[in-house]
């Protein structure tokens, strides 16, 4: 019946549509590459070594957790300016919960295991409020959400100020700062098992999906490209596990480490890090965040709404609720990159989070969300994320002064915008 | 006498200052059309959206097979079998045939998760009845032509057993052959006993389709005559002046 879909058209692209990859995220790890290549050229091979990769990816993680939930705002046309100051209050909020409300209020002693669990709750609550106070201003009061958050912008930031009287706050609970990733990483051999088992994981839904078009008659692709598609994507994952291990644990921290075990450390001996906690939580954020698009009703009345707002209306979908339903998503995610952002860092800063609105909007909007709604994917804004991040840290490493770094990743936030436009054009997309 | 499938008693709904719909009364049988005409800006299709739950009236009744129902919502008139295609056609423009078809009805895997093949298949199921030259499953359908979207959106009323149609300028953006085949399902739904509002420009259309045809004006009801009462003339006078046909009544 589908007679579109099954021919594949003539002419330059075929290989990339036989294996059905979309050519827009190709061109993205294409610009990723390149920007890895000259940073390498300019830096003398320092930029594409295991500990740089190592470090790019940890930086990433906190912008990439927001930009996965920028991408169902943008898609139902808002926007979300605030999300570096509800980042910041909800890391003000968990900071002073671990050092001082629970140790002084309740008693708990510094190390305790509840404080970890607690802080991660009360941060998270942090976040769903905040967030449902935006969806409801912007849904059910129907203030654009570009005042709301614009306004939040201020009054967040300045929340978190308030709540810890503009101290830096340190040091955080030793399990919460295994969030942050140099501090908690999988270790080799428990990366190469989550490699496997992501890979296994990834084959097994090729052959899912496969099975299912095949029993309801619908086109697949050949044999080959299936088989293709699946060493690469085995491969990726491999290759990204092998340069986590390759980053080892200096000898000095390993010394201090076999110290406080009253041990001393073999001669020769060395370990790597591994897979850091941190990605492994972006990672399931983002197959979450992936699953909730592409599988669930919300995701689908979320791109509904994207597509046109009054279609959705008039199906029936209650629009208002599920604009509530959006920001409080985008608050959850917050309060875990405040978590990822601060753990990090080992103590809640001031300043933490700042400018981050721009840095997680450009990585969405760079990773092919359309600001007039109804497309866009949480692939794409991570892979958006860390072609900012690489920019940034490329940038910095080959000794660019910091103005005109900032001037730097405003121009690329404007471009990607450019390219997207002509690109949308060229491909005779009306959206 | 049958009690009728729709009644709409003395509704009222006005926009700042303006009338939209003045004490306005119709009424809908069980496997009748019935046509509402009227300038642009006559109240036509405010009227029914206030059936489909998209206004909601400021005073007047509406009553199901005889019982007085509240409708407040899209979702209300869905619950009374009510289905609506919108001269708009009200698709999200980005997602595919079978995404609008069961847009805020998806069918659903016992996990909770959308079952995207089976919505396929049914959609294939259907337009395979509606219109077998419609083979555009997999894309958006903003990618469709202006007969094939028309189709998604009739397919979207027709699927879930509607009881009650509202059709607001279905053959607008179409061909000749289009309009034939939507003028073919309609007595073919008429005959299955649907009730339907139609609601057109196109007098000639209306007489050859319609039981029943109810003329608007600035709001207010000028008249319901049956078609085999009036001419189209004695139509075209009451949308543009006014006025009741003479030798009726």
């Amino acid at each position: 019946m589908s007679d579109i879909a099954s021919t594949p058209p003539r002419g330059k692209g075929n290989i990339a549509r036989a294996l059905e990859l979309d050519t827009r995220l190709l061109g993205m790890i294409g610009a990723l590459v390149v920007v890895c290549l000259i940073f390498n050229f300019l830096t003398d091979g320092r930029f594409l070594t295991p500990r740089n990769l190592f470090n790019l990816t940890i930086q990433t993680v906190s912008v990439a957790i927001m930009a996965t939930g920028m991408v169902f705002v943008i898609v139902t046309r808002h926007i979300d300016l605030s999300v570096g100051s509800v980042l910041a209050t909800c890391s003000a909020v968990m900071a002073m919960t671990q050092t001082r409300w629970l140790p002084e209020a309740l008693g708990l002693d510094i190390g305790n295991p509840a404080i970890f669990w607690i802080t991660v709750i009360v941060g998270i609550a942090t976040g769903i409020v905040i967030g449902a106070l935006h969806g409801w201003l912007i849904g059910y009061l129907t203030i654009p959400a570009f005042i709301v958050t614009l306004g939040g912008l201020l009054v967040w930031r300045n929340v978190a100020w308030y709540i810890t009287s503009g101290q830096t706050i340190g040091p955080l609970d030793a399990s919460y700062m295994k969030l942050g990733g140099i501090n908690g990483t999988l270790g080799v051999q428990w990366s190469w098992i989550v490699g496997l088992i992501a890979c296994a994981t990834a084959l097994l839904a090729l052959f899912s999906a496969r099975r299912n078009k095949l029993t309801h008659d619908h086109p697949v692709k050949p044999l080959w490209a299936e088989f293709s598609l699946g060493a690469l994507i085995c491969g990726g994952i491999l290759g990204f596990i092998a340069i986590l291990n390759a980053y080892e644990v200096p000898a000095a921290r390993l010394r201090r480490i076999f110290e406080a075990r009253g041990e001393t450390l073999p001669e020769g001996y060395t370990e790597g890090y591994g897979l850091p906690i941190s990605v492994l939580l972006l990672i399931a954020i983002a197959i979450a965040m992936t699953i909730i698009a592409r599988r669930t009703r919300l995701g689908r009345y979320i791109f509904a709404f994207g597509g046109n707002p009054d279609a959705a209306e008039l199906s029936g979908i209650n629009t208002r609720l599920l604009t509530v339903k959006i920001f409080v998503m985008m608050g959850i995610l917050c309060a875990i990159s405040a978590m990822v952002a601060s753990a990090r860092l080992a103590n809640h800063s001031n300043d933490i989070g700042t400018l981050d609105e721009l840095r997680v909007i450009a990585a969405a909007v760079i990773g092919g969300t359309a600001l007039s709604g109804g497309v866009g994917t949480i692939h794409g804004a991570i892979l958006g994320a860390l072609i900012m991040q690489s920019l940034q840290s490329g940038m910095a490493m080959v000794g660019v002064d910091a103005p005109f770094q900032n001037i730097v990743v405003g121009m690329v936030l404007v471009i990607a915008v450019l390219v997207d436009i002509l690109y949308r054009k060229r491909m005779g997309d009306r959206t | 006498m049958t009690t009728p499938l729709v009644e709409m008693n003395d509704i009222c709904l006005s926009f700042g200052g303006v009338r939209a719909v003045d004490h306005v009364s119709i009424d809908l049988n069980p496997g009748e059309v019935v046509g509402l005409l009227g300038h642009n800006g006559a109240g036509k299709s405010t009227l029914i959206k206030i059936l489909s739950g998209a206004y909601r009236p400021d005073s007047g009744e509406i009553r199901i097979n005889g019982e007085p129902v509240k409708i407040e919502s899209p979702r209300d008139a869905r619950r009374y079998n009510i289905e609506t295609i919108y001269q708009t056609l009200a698709l999200a423009d980005n997602l595919d045939a079978a995404s609008n078809l069961f847009l805020g009805r998806e069918i659903v895997t016992p996990t909770g998760m959308l079952n995207d093949a089976r919505m396929e298949a049914e959609t294939r199921r259907i337009m395979a009845r509606l219109n077998p030259n419609f083979k555009k499953l997999g894309v958006p359908v903003s990618a469709l032509s202006g007969g094939q979207r028309q189709s998604v959106a009739i397919a979207r009323a027709v699927y879930f057993n509607a009881r009650i149609l509202i059709m607001d300028e279905p053959t607008a953006a179409l061909g000749v052959h289009e309009t034939r085949m939507v003028a073919d399902l309609i007595k073919e739904l008429k005959a299955q006993g649907l009730g339907i509002f139609l609601i057109s420009h196109d007098t000639r259309e209306m007489l050859e389709l319609c039981d029943r045809v109810s003329v608007m004006k600035n709001g207010r009801l000028i008249g319901t005559e049956r078609v085999e009462d009036v001419t189209e003339d004695d139509i075209l006078a009451m949308i543009i002046m006014g006025k009741k046909p003479e030798r009726a009544a």
